[in-house]
């Protein structure tokens, strides 16, 4: 009975090594907006790879604080192209890793039909108690809407009416909630197999605000990990590419 | 240095935690003495709701005052059709929140008061013909006066460190619902540190003083 049961101990210690040699773990950073696409990719990243990608979704500019001051993330899917070059130049990154992984797309999105028109007029009229946006402090797509907002010249009019949520994220639940009337999200936040999954959204022109041109980075902690640089070639592979774009993001 | 973002921050937290102890203390004196006096057999479940703060994450009553207070929930269907809009992004709507997440650390203290005060004070008060107000005014409220101390100087001092329900149902806007933490934490997300460690050590300094203070005066026996 004993020796049966060590047989059964030794052969799990056995395969667990086995699979571990194989299959490693990679932890990643992820910004708040590709949360639902990254959640796709790396399902079949690990079905592909065997690899594990544990996932920490945030706002960049956290997570540009945390890695500065030591945190174990590997690999980084920024929400703009700034804070890897600004990791790059601090030699937190591994060098020549760095590439764009999907450039997003800024909309403007309600809850409610028939309440945000497809030219973007209702900023105009302001005829609402609150509009959210990311903070431009952190959230790339937080300064790309306040850069909207000054475009059209009514950043001024209504900046009283603005909520800031402290990431993408938060900013959906605050108009999702109906608690905002109205906000400026990224569009793979509301958008499901190629159209507006509810509501009523205007999609922002791309020339209202700076490219949200958003790279990746392979960072120190992760030099040396097969892992890491094993999820960095699966982001530019067709595979994630169509999940990417399913999504509305552009390539 | 501070800014006048941080000034206005501070102003509005030492606001946000006044309001929310008195109205705390109007709430909580007659839950606090009802849970201390009653035989019923709901005092087990209002402690419990009472308490409830302590244990629940902050994102728990976030998210539930958030879904509570939109336009689909009671509370805000309720807001909305009394003319007072909607509670979230609002001065009102984090006195709201505050109220409930600083509840035990008012109510507590309160109710340990009146337990201590004991039947024999209430009698001699009945003898004496006083009327149930009277005895509370001239009785309960003297002997149970430390306890209104520290329930004061808790609420206030929990209202000023709360984080997660006013980033939850606050939206950080200035002047209205940015308060100190809430600054704290956009500094270092923005890695302004140094004006970070100017509120930080701050908040440390105050709430230091002020449990010190609280301590001494239990252990100095000063009434």
């Amino acid at each position: 009975m004993i020796s049966a049961i060590r047989r059964v101990l030794a052969a799990t210690v056995l395969a667990l090594g086995v699979t571990h040699a194989l299959a490693a773990e990679v932890q990643v950073a992820v910004a708040a907006n590709f949360t639902a696409p990254m959640h796709k990719i790396a399902a079949e990243f690990e079905r592909d790879t065997g690899h594990k990608a544990r996932l920490a979704f945030g706002a960049t500019g956290k997570f540009y604080a945390q890695i500065r001051n030591g945190a174990p993330f590997e690999v980084f899917l920024a929400a703009d192209d700034t804070t890897p070059l600004k990791l790059e130049q601090e030699g937190a990154t591994v060098a020549g890793s760095r590439f764009t992984y999907a450039i997003g797309k800024l909309v403007l999105w309600s809850a409610q039909p028939g309440v945000v028109d497809d030219k973007g007029e209702v900023l105009r009229r302001g005829a609402f108690a609150h509009l959210a946006v990311a903070s431009p402090k952190t959230a790339p797509y937080g300064v790309a809407a306040m850069e909207v907002l000054r475009r059209l010249g009514v950043a001024e009019a209504l900046a009283a009416k603005l909520v800031t949520g402290e990431n993408i994220a938060q900013t959906h639940q605050f108009v999702a909630s109906g608690n905002a009337e109205l906000g400026f999200v990224a569009l793979s936040q509301v958008w499901a197999d190629g159209r507006l999954a509810g509501g009523s959204a205007w999609l922002v022109p791309a020339e209202l605000h700076a490219p949200l041109r958003q790279d990746a980075v392979i960072l120190a902690a992760g030099r040396d990990k097969p892992a890491a640089r094993a999820l960095a070639e699966y982001l530019r592979g067709a595979k994630a590419a169509a999940i990417i774009k399913s999504y509305g993001y552009g390539q | 240095m501070m800014d006048a973002a941080d000034l206005a921050a501070i102003r509005l937290t030492l606001e946000l935690a006044a309001v929310t102890t008195a109205i705390l203390l109007v709430i909580g004196t007659p839950v606090a003495w009802w849970l201390a006096r009653t035989r019923s057999v709901l005092k087990g479940a209002v402690g419990a709701v009472v308490a409830l703060p302590l244990v629940l994450p902050p994102t728990v009553i976030g998210f539930y005052l958030l879904l509570l207070m939109g336009p689909h929930g009671p509370v805000g269907q309720l807001t909305q059709a009394l003319g007072l809009g909607l509670l979230p992004f609002s001065f009102a709507g984090l006195v709201v929140g505050s109220v409930f997440y600083s509840l035990p650390f008012v109510v507590q203290p309160l109710q340990q008061a009146f337990e201590a005060i004991g039947e024999r004070p209430l009698e001699v008060a009945a003898t004496l013909r006083a009327g149930a107000l009277d005895t509370f005014f001239s009785v309960v409220l003297p002997l149970a006066r430390p306890g209104f101390v520290t329930a004061a100087v808790l609420g206030f001092a929990h209202t000023v460190g709360e984080f997660g329900v006013v980033l939850m149902i606050g939206g950080n806007i200035p002047e209205k619902t940015r308060v100190v933490s809430v600054q704290i934490y956009d500094h270092v997300e923005a890695l302004e540190y140094a004006q970070a460690h100017w509120l930080s050590a701050g908040m440390v300094a105050f709430s230091f003083l002020v449990l010190f203070l609280l301590y001494s005066r239990k252990r100095g026996g000063m009434r």
